[in-house]
């Protein structure tokens, strides 16, 4: 493979296909370093080419078990294949144990494969800022498909669909009420349903009452969720799962501009939150370093002053000003 | 307000090379870790050296912990060691426990192991040395 000389050296390694340079990008993206944003913006146009399938689903339904047979299932078809598997960090040390690996099985060997596990670290947008970036990066490097477990149930998880081009949500049988409580949230999330763990007692109930739901419900942009069995333990239902998933990526190609309006959506939240983040950690950084601001905390504190007022302020004193004192 | 720009983690890679199955030390020192801040990889039981090696690389860890009762150790901890020399990854330390006599312990230190427990360590301990060893970015 050429590589036009005009790429950053990290942006050549990745693309080249250097395991540890791209490891150790993301480790920056992670850490929100910013010294990654001329390789990112030289990456940029080389993305756009991988299928991002999201897993997501309850703790313990068996997305990483899922994420291993559907791995071993893409290799035999001859694809390439990244795993992001994200987990929450604890609120309080930030520490996190990553143990989506334990179920992932291997040819260690095998350069096909490349498998990261990310801790959330308390990000208020949960997966979505850095997995967006992680997921181009890997994009970039030629995986054919990025498969990204998250750790979801619901509402909170919708922005899987931020970062993924299907997304898949995960249940096993007798969830029955934690279906019902979950059911507007994992409605406009799933492209695609998988009861796992069918092997045990009530799957065929439980695919039923979802394709049921799944018929009742409006259906989302022309698309109406596939409901498939699968067991990652007795490795059933594999294909099916990755049939209904080609299923939906077909069905964003069916239509000229179908995929295009849904990356264009996808677009205008990463945007708005790239902006977000910054005006809010640059409020931030000029906060700490404005001794005005211990004042007006006091006469907060001191009932002197309503917190609404003093926002304002603030507002005032460090956005207002900061484009035309912001120059570093 | 914007998350402080906390300093990132220390990332470890928790695994047991071999066929041993004790891992109620390997799981009690990865919680530890992640007690005290840490990103824990934790691979968990039967992994070869060589996945121990990948999984260390792409996960870009600071420090790698091996954990061992079964007396396989000497067969099974320098052959980690020299991996990472072979796939160039000299930036990364390494620190084990388990069952290991103090003979083997003296050796395997000697050989490049950063530091060796056995039972009855403290966590106290095994976090600081942690701390102490564990690659520092820049
Ligand atoms: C509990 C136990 C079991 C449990 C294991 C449960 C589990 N899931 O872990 C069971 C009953 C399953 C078991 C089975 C066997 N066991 Co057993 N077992 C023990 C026992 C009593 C305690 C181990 C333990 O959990 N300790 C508590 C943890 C917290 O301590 P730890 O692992 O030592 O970890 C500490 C340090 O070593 C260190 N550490 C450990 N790992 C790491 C990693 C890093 C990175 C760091 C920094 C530190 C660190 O920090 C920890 C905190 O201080 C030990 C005896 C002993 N006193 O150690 C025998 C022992 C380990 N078992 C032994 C044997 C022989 C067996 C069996 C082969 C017995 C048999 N014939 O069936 C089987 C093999 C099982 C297998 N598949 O491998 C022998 C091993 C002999 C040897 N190495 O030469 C021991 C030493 C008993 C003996 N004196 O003979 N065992
Ligand atoms: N019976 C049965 N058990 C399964 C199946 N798939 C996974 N499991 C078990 O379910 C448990 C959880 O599996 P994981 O794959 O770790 O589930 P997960 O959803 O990734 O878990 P978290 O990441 O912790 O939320 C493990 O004990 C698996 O062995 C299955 O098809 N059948
Ligand atoms: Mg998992």
């Amino acid at each position: 493979m050429t590589v036009p000389r005009a790429l950053p050296a990290e942006a050549r390694a990745v693309v080249r296909g250097d395991r540890r340079a791209l490891a150790q990008l993301i480790t920056r993206i992670e850490s929100r370093d910013p010294s990654v944003a001329p390789i990112l913006r030289a990456l940029h146009p080389r993305t756009g080419h991988a299928t991002v399938v999201g897993l997501t689903g309850p703790l313990g339904v068996g997305k990483s078990s899922l994420v291993n047979v559907l791995l071993a299932h893409l290799r035999s078809l001859g694809k390439t294949v990244a795993v992001v598997a994200v987990d929450p960090s604890s609120p309080f040390t930030g520490g996190s144990v990553l143990g989506d690996r334990i179920r992932l099985e291997r040819d260690p060997g095998d350069a096909g494969v490349f498998i990261r596990s990310m801790a959330s670290r308390g990000r208020a947008g949960g997966v979505a800022t850095a997995t967006r970036e992680v997921v181009r990066l890997l994009d970039a490097a030629h995986y054919d498909v990025v498969l990204v477990e998250t750790v979801g149930s619901g509402q909170v998880d919708i922005e899987i669909r931020d970062v993924a081009s299907t997304s898949v949500v995960v249940l096993v049988p007798h969830l029955g009420d934690e279906v019902q409580t979950l059911k507007a949230g994992l409605f406009e999330i799933a492209d695609v349903f998988c009861v796992n763990k069918s092997d045990l007692p009530g799957a065929d109930a439980a695919a039923k009452d979802l394709s049921e739901l799944a018929g009742l419900g409006a259906a989302r942009d022309g698309w109406r969720p596939v409901v498939v069995s699968a067991s990652a333990r007795d490795k059933t239902g594999v294909t099916e799962l990755w049939t209904a998933i080609e299923a939906h990526e077909a069905f964003l190609d069916a239509e000229p501009g179908r995929r295009a309006e849904a990356d264009r959506r996808r677009i205008a939240n990463e945007l708005v939150e790239l902006v977000r983040d910054r005006v809010a950690r640059e409020a931030a950084e000029r906060l700490q370093a404005d001794p005005s601001h211990g004042k007006l905390l006091d006469e907060v504190a001191e009932r002197r002053l309503d917190p609404r007022t003093a926002a304002d302020r603030i507002y005032e004193r460090t956005h207002g000003s900061s484009s035309r004192t912001r120059r570093r | 307000m914007a998350e402080p720009r906390a300093p990132t983690p220390i990332r470890v890679l928790i695994a047991k090379p071999g066929l041993d199955g004790h891992d109620r030390g390997a799981k009690v020192v990865a919680r530890a870790l992640r007690d005290a801040g840490m990103e824990v990889i934790y691979a968990g039981l039967r992994q070869t050296p060589e996945e121990i090696v990948e999984s260390a690389i792409e996960e870009d860890v600071d420090l790698i912990g091996l954990s061992c009762l079964s007396g396989a150790h000497m067969a099974l901890f320098p052959r980690v060691l020299k991996l990472l020399k072979t796939r160039k990854v000299r930036d990364v330390p390494v620190f084990a426990g388990g069952i290991i006599p103090d003979d083997d312990a003296k050796r395997l230190r000697r050989i490049g192991i950063k530091a060796v427990f056995g039972p009855g360590t403290t966590l106290e301990e095994i976090v600081r040395t942690a701390r102490g060893i564990a690659r520092h970015r820049t």
